[in-house]
């Protein structure tokens, strides 16, 4: 019986265990989950050569220090992440997006996601984690989910599986760029607001404020003005909705989000920019672009390749 | 029946059954959501159901908005099998600390504390649907004289188990969340059981629930 574990030195501001997330759960209340960002999230069980929805360990700002025990295993980091590895009281540095072998006793010590918010650890196995409604994912919110759908805690122990025998080598070079101008299409309740409201939304820049996680970001900026309704009757939510709350203050709602919500939709950020966008930490500024349909769906396609092309690469 | 149907962004239906609130809409959107299930049309994620619409989302590497939509216009919808109507029994303890907001409904609805309560405990309520978190039950109709808007700004942590009330409607909040709904009192019941693989929802739409009041004392030896 093999025994490969980490050990929790220090648990990280908000690491989670997830995998590409559960579909069909939202009537009865249960989002997607799933990694924040898809592309990286793709990337580093690629780079693991890993089954593409092999969970990963996602964390947020800081991450978390991990103490390793066992047979050597490959292990992979993937954003826009400052990490280290403390080796016999050396401290050794290593590129995001390679292959890195870690040895018995080693330490990992995820420092920051710079000026990101997610980033993602995927090991040349499998992290032992419990399965609810066909999907590890953490929901936090919910309670379910990897880690009986809590965040890591200090001191706990992350049973290891399937630990490849042939380390795989794999790297790629890619660097995260950034985006600050969001591209959405119109809501069915654009009309809720004036035209010079609207034209605050698409002129003005919004702060991305603390309040913001897993669930949703939160904006604040110019007051966009209801001229027919603060309040809709609740119905059905997607990741990317951008609701106006009744003190005219945007949130976007991310992978976590509740399934259902009573403020009016001015828009829906594009699937292709989503990965991008939950990438912007708070303290930065962002503005809403208006495209649509033909052009989003033309967009997404031209991401999609980019990302295969990207997993292709990888060798 | 389905009377629009436009995109909510680039990966989602939104299929527009009216605007009113009422049984009879939300059994329409009710069946179309259990008929979309069996359908197995390629691509789809997720189907909400709500009061009187129904969100449809799916992969957009899969499928798009115009195929789908020529899909759903042309579903044959087989014959309503409506589910069971179970009567479910909840109590609530309105003691002060769980009655966030009965002052402010004081106020707002001119209506004193005891005759708040004694018109909410009075009547029965349908349930139209479930979700914005696992399991939360979105209950109707509220008497008229009970109607208050949500709260300006939503709270960042509406503690677990609490009710709400807005408008013509009421729920229980199955977990901790943000939400801006007028708090009235605590149930030491939960609502959402993680525990279980099927059917973790105690409340499922078309259900009836009627809600009695708690003292205190009982509330906590509910909890025990």
């Amino acid at each position: 019986m093999n025994k490969n574990y980490f050990e929790v030195l220090r648990p990280g501001i908000n690491s989670t265990f997830q995998d590409k997330g559960r579909n069909n759960f939202y009537h009865i209340g249960i989002p997607f989950s799933g990694a924040m960002d898809n592309r990286n999230f793709l990337l580093a069980n690629t780079i693991s050569n890993n089954e593409i929805n092999n969970p990963v360990l996602e964390f947020a700002y800081q991450g978390p220090k991990l103490k390793y025990v066992g047979e050597n295993i490959s292990i992979n980091i993937t954003g826009d992440v400052n990490f280290k590895i403390i080796r016999k009281n050396k401290n050794l540095e290593f590129s995001c997006y390679e292959n890195i072998i870690l040895e018995n006793n080693d330490c990992l010590d995820i420092l920051s996601t710079n000026r990101s918010v997610y980033g993602y650890l995927s090991i040349g196995g499998t992290f032992e984690v419990d399965y609810y409604l066909n999907s590890c994912s953490t929901n936090t919110k919910a309670k379910i989910g990897a880690n009986s759908g809590e965040k890591l805690e200090k001191g706990q122990i992350i049973h290891l599986k399937n630990i490849k025998k042939i380390l795989p080598k794999n790297k790629i070079e890619y660097l995260n760029s950034k985006i600050e101008n969001i591209r959405i299409i119109k809501g069915p309740h654009f009309d809720y607001f004036s035209k010079d409201a609207i034209d605050l939304f698409f002129s003005d820049e919004f702060n991305v404020t603390k309040l913001s996680d897993r669930m949703g970001i939160r904006l604040k900026g110019p007051k966009i003005s209801n001229i027919k309704n603060t309040n809709i009757k609740s119905e059905g939510l997607v990741k990317g909705v951008i609701q106006i709350t009744a003190d005219g203050n945007p949130i976007i709602m991310l992978s976590d989000h509740g399934t259902i919500g009573g403020y009016p939709k001015i828009g829906v950020v594009i699937s292709a920019d989503y990965d991008k966008l939950v990438q912007i930490p708070p303290g930065s500024k962002i503005k809403f672009k208006e495209i649509n349909l033909k052009d989003a769906e033309t967009i997404f396609k031209l991401y999609e390749m980019e990302t295969q092309n990207l997993i292709s690469n990888i060798k | 029946m389905i009377k629009n149907i436009s995109n909510l962004g680039d990966a989602a239906l939104y299929c527009d059954f009216g605007t009113e609130v009422n049984k009879e809409i939300n059994k329409n959107v009710i069946n179309y959501f259990n008929n979309l299930r069996d359908s197995n049309f390629l691509g789809i994620t997720n189907i909400t159901p709500s009061y009187n619409k129904l969100v449809i989302s799916f992969d957009l590497k899969l499928t798009s908005f115009a195929t789908l939509k020529k899909q759903v216009e042309n579903l044959e919808l087989k014959k309503n099998n409506n589910s069971k109507n179970n009567l479910i029994k909840i109590p609530v303890c309105c003691a002060e600390e769980f009655a966030l907001d009965i002052k402010r409904l004081q106020k707002l609805l001119k209506i004193n504390e005891a005759k708040i309560y004694e018109t909410f405990f009075s009547k029965n309520y349908y349930c139209y649907m479930t979700g914005f978190i696992a399991g939360m039950p979105f209950l109707g109709d509220m008497d008229k004289s009970l109607f208050a808007k949500r709260l300006e700004t939503p709270r960042v942590k509406v503690p677990k188990n609490s009710i709400g009330i807005t408008e013509q409607f009421c729920n229980i909040y199955t977990f901790e969340s943000p939400g801006g709904w007028n708090i009235i009192g605590k149930t030491p019941v939960d609502i959402f059981d993680n525990k279980k693989n099927t059917e973790p929802n105690l409340i499922n739409p078309g259900d009836t629930i009627s809600f009695y009041p708690i003292s205190k004392l009982e509330y906590e030896k509910k909890y025990e």
